[in-house]
């Protein structure tokens, strides 16, 4: 069958709406959203990552400016979640595409320092920007009944698409993360996924062999950016609050990272299954041990798997069965 | 955009007022160029040890800024409970960083060097590392701010030069000195003695350094040893000018990192100069612009450098 | 290629059994059923670790000793009381995860708030939707935008929270007859939130502002920051800083000196037990705010100083790695639940709708004396005090145990002390 993914695609989008129509118990939709969140952002990390061989550290700079977007969007135009994540991920891939532009030159660990230090200039920018709360973060009301094309969505007393905001927003997510996972592996499986991988193994010998590594490397740049972006945009809407210790938190470098390590870095799926592991775990930790033990676990679990599986879980079942 | 709400109405400029701007311009810009090469001073102190592991070795040690915290509880505990001068303590949990280095770097090498996995697997190990000393320094001190107390701190000597009035707080000029001594010590030995050279050399050649009959794991796993020892003196700097809590080194992983990079990996002196270089932006910036400026500044200089030099300021090689 | 599918798939199924696992342990979690013997539940996330987890922990220790007292007294509603709490490592992030998990999951009675503004904003939207009572530990105005009729917040800042925190701090200094103003504030949002405050009270007081600056959270050296200040020459230096910037900036102001005749005034973390001793004499002359402290005219709080004793054993007999002194937020954090256990009993059964009206209209007596909740759910007035830090000698924590240490400056009817320029006390 030709179309097995873009099905199974469709199926888990249609899974994840009827979740939201069952309304088993509204914990899971608050816990699933931070992992979809994190499928989508392992996902887009691993396209210039995972191919490509260049890693971003900069990861809370591009959710940051996703939302921040978002947050200005709101200021300004007081505009829907559609229009905050489609703007934000323009954004952002304008970011990451003079990102790619300005640091074309740099490999290994200088792209990463560099992406770490264009996080931090942003932070510093909306820590002065007072029109989206500066330092001191900034709350709004979510609308209590968005309407789309004069279609109520939302409308807790039922009848409409949605039962609440939450579940609203886990949707969308849902929707966003098997978008990124589709893009991740079309370009997998396509001449940019081969050309990445070829940068990743030998850039002056990819160069020499025809490969355009210029345009491929500000590609994935563009599109790893611009879904971080995307997933950034829908975060202050579901917080209902941002600031900016949150957007640009340094656990979001870390997660981008150990996620598709954790999962197998070599092909889509692996951040998936590092992001639902990971993120499962994290989410799990915090609400059981009400203590330091969770940041405990996150330490254990990183060594842990990098040590025993150092190509990915993936990797690992993958040699297991040769 | 925050700025001052209201700015002095221009005052009737006379001749002599004019020159008390001037004066007081110029000291402050005198004093903000002291302040800020003291505080690279510290700056220093904190990345050098990484300026090894991270630059020499390859290993992005993550979990440095982390560890210099554990060394600042360290020497909390012995300025505390036995009046040790914070410096000295230092001096005295020198050895155990060392030892740690040694042990750090056994686990990594039979996990990552060995498997010749790439540095991204290693970071990875580090943030776990960094995680775990977090857990156990909120597990062993609390999670509550420790300072130390040690004569030359909250003092400072002034001068007045020509008219213009000087201070330099004991404190900042400590990290200083000690910051400055270390780094020179350790510049001149990765670059006077054989170990120091075979150190520099491992990462570019391993092959070559066996010929030689030496054991090029060794000489890693020793050098970074030292790089973490440099730990100790470092914490207790810590200790003196900042307030100190488990967390507070996620705060310096950029600035550590950055000048690291800025001063090129693989340069011991090169990590001084990108320290102070970074020490006076922000001293100038706090000093004329508004501090909460600092960060855009000091890693805007980093992004300029890097467009223009991809290896960083004293970097040499390829850019790996 | 099929055999990497294959492999793929099962990979597949594993996250995807990792996921319904996890689901399944939270949603089959044990669902009490409400029964008259089994406890109330109050449940709340608190930051146990990261930068709030000083406060966090402390809190944590004074509610523990609340459920203590509450239980032998016979509890809420004649059942015992259970505090379920998760930490949220002062991650905003984290919040609404807690507190759906609370509600849907652990199915607790009543929600409190964790410590910090921004950790009481995320939760604010889960709250609302099940439209219950919510008690928030020391949030600066979260209420503002939402206009919750069931909010209620116990930091004693008044009607309006940002600029009633430094309403008694600003009345201290008219002592001085300033005429400019120097402001600096951590780039955070607490700060900031007392800063804005504090820009309209020096406004209002007709004060020239010469200096208005944050400073970001990593900030090692206050010095050239210090030395800008003082060659803008202001009468006053606010300041809304952070542990970190506190204690850097005491010292620094220790090295450069400076001729304002009032400097503190927003400074978070010189109420710390850990830095009080640390910094010791250099803290001489400061004039900040506080809630409580030891003073003899602090009696209007019954009942605070023998709950701060009781913690202070309670600590050092468990050898808890929290606040030695806890004069910040135990009082605080003790009364905000002790409050909503006054409410509950009072009104005899768990109805929202009626408890939130008896909250507020009832005048409640707690150790933090009379508390009045107003229309948006702070308090009817504001009962900062300013204080001024005078006659330490050493970094021996004890002597800030005592009176004298920290006198009051404002409000008048409780003072101690009169307010002297800052380097009379040098």
């Amino acid at each position: 069958m030709r179309y097995k993914f873009e099905i199974g695609c469709i199926l888990v989008l249609l899974a994840a709406y009827l979740f939201t129509y069952l309304e088993v118990n509204r914990f899971l939709y608050v816990a699933g959203f931070p992992i979809l969140q994190f499928v989508m952002i392992a996902t887009a990390w691993n396209i210039l990552g995972g191919y490509g061989g260049y890693i971003n550290f900069g990861t809370a700079g591009f959710l940051g400016v996703g939302s921040y977007t978002a947050v200005a969007l709101i200021q300004w135009l007081g505009a829907g979640i559609v229009e905050q994540v489609i703007i934000a991920g323009v954004v952002a891939g304008f970011l990451g595409l003079s990102i790619g532009y300005f640091t074309l030159r740099l490999k290994g660990v200088y792209f990463a320092i560099a992406t770490l230090a264009l996080a931090i200039v942003l932070e510093t920018f909306v820590n002065n920007w007072d029109f989206v709360g500066g330092a001191a973060g900034i709350s709004f009301l979510p609308p209590r009944k968005p309407e789309l094309l004069g279609y109520v969505f939302i409308d807790s007393k039922g009848g409409a698409l949605f039962g609440n905001t939450k579940e609203y927003l886990f949707f969308i997510m849902a929707v966003l993360a098997v978008f990124s996972v589709w893009i991740a592996r079309s370009i997998e499986k396509g001449k940019l996924g081969r050309g990445l991988n070829s940068i990743k193994d030998n850039e002056e010998a990819a160069e020499c062999m025809g490969v355009p590594t210029l345009r491929l490397k500000l590609f994935a740049t563009t599109i790893s950016g611009s879904l971080m972006g995307m997933a950034g945009a829908v975060f202050p809407s579901f917080l209902t609050f941002i600031d900016p210790l949150t957007a640009f938190n340094l656990e979001f470098a870390v997660n981008s990272l150990a996620m598709p390590m954790i999962g197998g870095t070599f092909t889509w799926i692996g951040p998936v299954v590092g992001a639902v592991l990971l993120g499962t775990v994290q989410q799990w930790a915090i609400v059981t041990f009400s203590s330091e033990l969770n940041l405990l676990i996150l330490g254990v679990l990183l060594i842990f798997f990098v040590t025993v599986a150092p190509h990915g879980i993936v990797g690992w079942f993958m040699k297991k069965n040769k | 955009m925050r700025e001052s709400a209201t700015v002095l109405e221009p005052s009737p400029l006379t001749p002599e007022l004019e020159k008390r701007g001037v004066v007081v311009f110029l000291e402050l810009l005198i004093n903000a160029l002291v302040a800020g090469l003291l505080l690279g001073g510290f700056f220093a102190a904190l990345s050098i040890g990484l300026s090894i592991c991270f630059g020499l070795l390859d290993t992005v040690n993550i979990a440095h800024p982390t560890l210099i915290v554990a060394a600042a509880f360290c020497t909390f505990i012995l300025n505390s409970t036995f009046g040790i001068d914070p410096i000295l303590a230092g001096i005295i949990i020198t050895p155990i960083f060392f030892g740690l280095g040694w042990l750090i770097y056994s686990a990594y090498y039979q996990f990552f060097e060995k498997t010749s996995a790439e540095a991204l697997r290693g970071l990875a190990f580090f943030f776990g590392l960094l995680f775990i000393t977090e857990v156990v320094l909120i597990m062993v001190f609390g999670v509550d701010h420790r300072l130390v107390e040690a004569r030359y701190i909250g003092e400072s000597i002034s001068a007045v030069i020509g008219g213009l009035e000087f201070s330099v707080p004991y404190r900042l000029l400590t990290a200083f000195v000690v910051a400055s001594a270390m780094t020179l010590g350790l510049h001149l030995y990765f670059e006077r003695t054989f170990f120091g050279r075979a150190a520099r050399a491992v990462h570019q050649d391993m092959m070559a350094l066996s010929l030689m009959g030496v054991d090029p794991v060794y000489i890693k796993r020793m050098a970074f040893a030292i790089g973490l020892s440099t730990c100790g003196l470092a914490g207790a700097l810590m200790i003196i000018i900042i307030p100190v809590e488990p967390a507070v080194g996620r705060l310096f992983i950029g600035n550590v990192f950055a000048i690291v990079v800025l001063g090129g990996l693989g340069s011991i002196s090169g990590t001084l100069v990108a320290a102070f270089i970074l020490g006076i932006a922000v001293s100038i910036v706090s000093t004329f612009f508004g501090p909460s400026w600092a960060p855009a500044v000091s890693f805007g200089i980093l992004l300029g450098v890097l467009a223009f030099k991809p290896t960083g300021l004293f970097g040499v090689g390829d850019t790996r | 290629m099929t055999r990497i599918m294959k492999y793929r798939v099962r990979v597949m199924l594993l996250a995807g059994l990792f996921a319904v696992a996890f689901m399944l342990t939270s949603v089959t979690a044990p669902v009490a059923q409400a029964q008259n013997k089994d406890p109330i539940k109050i449940g709340f996330s608190m930051a146990l670790t990261g930068a709030l987890a000083g406060g966090g922990k402390q809190s944590l220790v004074a509610m523990q000793i609340w459920q203590d007292d509450i239980n032998k007294k016979g509890g809420i509603l004649g059942r015992q009381v259970e505090l379920v709490f998760y930490d949220d490592q002062t991650n905003p992030k984290n919040v609404p995860g807690i507190y759906s998990k609370l509600l849907d999951v652990d199915k607790v009675d009543f929600v409190v708030s964790g410590y910090g503004t921004n950790l009481i904003a995320p939760a604010m939207p889960v709250v609302i939707d099940r439209d219950i009572v919510f008690m928030g530990l020391f949030g600066m105005n979260n209420n503002h935008k939402w206009n919750y009729e069931k909010y209620f917040q116990i930091l004693p800042a008044g009607p309006s929270p940002a600029v009633g925190f430094s309403g008694s701090w600003f009345e201290a200094i008219k002592a001085f007859k300033p005429k400019t103003i120097a402001l600096l504030a951590a780039d955070a949002e607490f700060a900031q939130n007392l800063k804005e405050g504090a820009v309209e009270n020096a406004k209002a007081m007709g004060l020239e502002i010469v200096y208005n600056q944050n400073y970001p959270p990593n900030t090692s050296d206050f010095t050239p920051i210090v030395r800008a200040v003082n060659s803008k020459k202001p009468d006053i230096f606010y300041i809304a800083s952070y542990p970190n910037g506190s204690s850097g900036l005491v010292r620094a102001i220790a090295e450069v000196g400076t001729d304002a005749k009032a400097v503190g005034g927003g400074m978070v973390g010189l109420q710390y037990a850990g830095l009080m001793s640390g910094l010791g004499p250099n803290l001489n002359g400061f004039l900040n705010y506080d809630f409580f402290v030891p003073e003899p005219t602090m009696n209007l709080y019954p009942g605070a100083s023998n709950l701060i004793e009781r913690y202070q054993k309670k600590v050092k007999a468990e050898n808890l790695k929290v606040d030695e002194l806890g004069y910040y937020l135990v009082p605080w954090a003790y009364a905000y639940v002790d409050i909503l256990g006054q409410a509950v009993n009072a009104v005899g059964k768990i109805d929202h709708e009626a408890i939130a009206e008896y909250l507020h209209k009832t005048k409640f007596t707690t150790v933090v004396g009379d508390v009045q909740f107003g229309e948006n759910g702070e308090w009817t007035e504001s009962k900062t005090l300013a204080v001024q830090y005078q006659g330490i000698k050493n970094n021996d924590l004890d002597q800030f145990t005592k009176a004298g240490t920290r006198k009051i400056m404002f409000p008048a009817d409780i003072k101690t002390g009169e307010v002297k320029p800052f380097n009379e006390l040098r």
